[in-house]
């Protein structure tokens, strides 16, 4: 039999049929859904009289608009346009008869993040959702992609896809990580080594030694961002840290579906000799804690080094840089440690996990921030918010002076209240650094939880290793 | 969805790498319901300064340009975001092609859902058509789907590849799902078959 890859492996498992010019129409065995790419493709389906077809295989929870106060469950803190957006999409699950974790649920979060933890997402799978971040889900050996509302309307009639394959591209990440760095540091210097485009037209498979030693949550954050560098999806081949995160969740089988599954399971990695279209190899020796000082994810670099000059750069990249420069308020050769910031933003599908949170917390605990520095946390769901209470870090981070928030998307994307100003500069655990993204004239910083903690500290973006060797 | 067989009209320049979603359509756009209205939003910050006024020297502002149907860009154009409000706002402003060396892979199918054709070309000939937009409202290119080709306001034709089942559905503006339902036994079948194979998804 020819030796295939992951990816492969899981395509030819959900192919329901191929046309002769190699369209094919793949099962997905999950459907995400949130309320701001679903209302029209819910409205298709009514004005069509169709029904969803899966609805048991489909899972909607509200994220993006949703207000992350203390004090959200008044509906005077959602703007109208905001509400009527949850409105739609808590009518629409009802109506539909589709799972759904509304937003006074304590299982409420970012779409993403509440896939995983209640077992919906398991691996082999196919998972969709309306959303660019679907990636995250890949660190299971789910093949996991975002798509666009015809498309969500398409799943919701057809529990199918229509798509054409894309190529492999195997990312190996050799050797351990160095203390200080991060699963966020790998997948940023991933992006920085092939570009935003680089990964366009293929599915990415990460391994080697460093993606092992992730947890399931670093493999997620490494996973989230494989859209960053363009490609379709990211994939981790599962393991037995995969199989323990999954065990006992409440929507992962059970006995001995479980043992049956998990034989399965075993089977899905890419085989010896399997064929690659595209390879690079990164030491994770030589991974640094990392940040960004454009407005594209490509723009990044270790913190040890030096805002670049757009004469550093060649073709379009040239006139992109000199606006991201203006943009940015940055100038060339310019310390990335001495740039000083305004506001954190830990939290987002990216780094709103536990994991996150307790990596934030170990530096910051008995510190403070920075006078003047607005910092905020927002779990990624209720559960991680609940689950950070019981471990103490919200008293870690009250102490420290960060707002501690309810779950939701946030100021990753501000389509809540969480916004920048024109001209506040932010450190963010998010995953991008667009014009605008964070607010209009707001510059973001990308960085890992401990950068963005060791930034809050200080005032200014700073090598988080310099404080973990203070406190040794 | 409307048909796409030919088209002939003006191309407006922009030439910047790594257009993103956010900049096409940005967030406080996305709370809508529907699909329609966006195009006076059409990248809105580039386009107008915080009091609304337009940005005179932004492409689309340019009275050469307000009519564009076509736009010649940078590399990589509609990269982050799964938003389908970036080609429903370039359709509502009345942009059916978009010309560049790569597009991001969401955005590159949204596209062809809404009527819209994205044209994949080689650098040299971004370069060409580039140039050729940058003469403002009288260079008019001509996308012809149906010979795959695009042609300079002087008249040089360059081709063009595209998958023959979009190009299908662009030429006769067909539904997807309506296309999908045909294979509905195909869907059963494979279900019946999942059930025994992975119970659990």
């Amino acid at each position: 039999m020819t030796a295939r890859t992951l990816y492969d492996k899981i395509w030819d498992d959900h192919m329901v049929d191929q046309a002769e010019d190699g369209t094919c129409l793949l099962y997905i065995d999950r459907h995400l859904v949130h309320e701001v790419t679903s209302p029209q493709a819910f409205e298709g389906l009514r004005m069509t009289g169709r029904k969803v077809r899966a609805p048991q295989k489909t899972i909607a929870v509200p994220d993006h608009n949703v207000p992350t106060t203390l004090d959200r469950a008044n509906a005077a803190t959602m703007t109208e346009d905001s509400r009527i957006q949850v409105e739609a999409l808590d009518k629409n699950a009802k109506d539909f008869g589709i799972n759904y974790y509304p937003v006074s649920d304590v299982r409420q979060g970012i779409v993403h993040i509440v896939g995983p933890e209640q077992g919906w997402t398991l691996p082999g799978m196919t998972v969709v959702c309306g959303d660019s971040h679907t990636a995250t889900h890949g660190a299971f050996g789910a093949l996991a992609h975002g798509i666009g509302t015809s498309e969500v309307e398409h799943v919701l009639a057809t529990q199918t896809l229509i798509q054409r394959k894309a190529k492999n591209f195997k990312v190996e990440i050799t050797g351990s990580l160095m203390p200080g760095v991060t699963a966020k540091d790998i997948t940023l210097s991933v992006i920085g080594a092939t570009g935003t485009a680089g990964g366009t037209g293929y599915v990415i498979e990460y391994c080697g030694q460093a993606i092992r030693e992730l947890s399931m949550e670093g493999r997620m954050t490494v996973c989230n961002m494989a859209i960053e560098g363009g490609a379709r999806a990211g994939l981790i081949a599962p393991d037995e840290k995969t199989y323990a995160y999954c065990m006992g969740r409440p929507h992962a089988p059970k006995g001995a579906a479980w043992e049956a599954a998990v034989a399965n399971w075993k089977t899905l990695f890419s085989d010896e000799g399997a064929h690659w279209d595209k390879v690079i190899i990164l030491k994770g020796e030589d991974i640094a804690p990392v940040v960004t000082w454009g407005t594209s994810p490509e723009d990044v670099l270790p913190i040890t080094g030096k805002v670049p000059s757009p004469s550093d750069f060649t073709g379009g990249k040239v006139e992109a840089v000199q606006r991201a420069l203006d943009y940015m308020g940055l100038t060339p050769g310019q310390n990335l440690s001495d740039i000083k910031i305004d506001t954190v933003f830990i939290g987002s599908c990216t780094n709103g996990r536990i994991e996150d949170l307790r990596a934030a917390a170990a530096i910051l605990k008995g510190k403070k921030k920075k006078d003047g520095i607005r910092a905020m946390v927002v779990p990624g769901s209720g559960l991680v918010r609940a689950q950070a209470e019981e471990e103490g870090l919200d008293q870690i981070f009250l102490d420290a002076g960060f707002e501690w928030r309810l779950a939701g998307c946030s100021m990753c994307l501000a389509m809540n209240p969480d916004q920048l100003a024109p001209g506040e500069r932010c450190a963010a655990t998010s995953n991008r650094n667009f014009e605008g993204r964070q607010g209009r004239g707001g510059r973001t910083h990308l960085l890992s939880p401990a950068m963005a903690a060791a930034a809050a500290i200080t005032g200014h973006l700073t090598d988080v290793r310099d404080l973990m060797t203070e406190t040794v | 969805m409307d048909k796409f067989t030919k088209l002939t009209g003006i191309a407006a320049p922009m030439p910047l790498v790594n257009i993103d979603t956010d900049m096409i359509i940005p967030k406080q756009f996305l709370k809508t319901i529907k699909r329609s209205g966006l195009g006076v939003n059409l990248f809105d910050e580039m386009r107008y300064n915080l009091d609304g006024s337009e940005i005179a020297e932004f492409v689309l502002n340019q009275p050469a340009y307000r009519q564009a149907q076509i736009i010649v860009a940078g590399e990589n154009f509609g990269c982050g975001s799964s938003r389908e409000h970036a080609p429903w706002a370039l359709l509502d402003f009345g942009i059916r092609c978009v010309i560049s060396t790569s597009f991001a892979d969401i955005f590159y199918n949204n596209c062809f859902k809404n009527g819209i054709l994205p044209i994949v070309m080689p650098q040299e000939v971004v370069d060409v058509l580039m140039e050729d937009a940058k003469k403002g409202a009288n260079a008019r290119q001509t996308v012809d789907l149906e010979a795959q080709t695009v042609t300079t306001s002087d008249g040089r034709v360059f081709p063009f590849d595209v998958d023959a089942h979009r190009k299908d559905c662009l030429i006769n503006g067909l539904d997807d799902i309506g296309l999908t339902m045909v294979k509905v036994k195909a869907i059963d079948s494979f279900e019946q078959k999942a059930a025994t194979l992975r119970p659990w998804a």
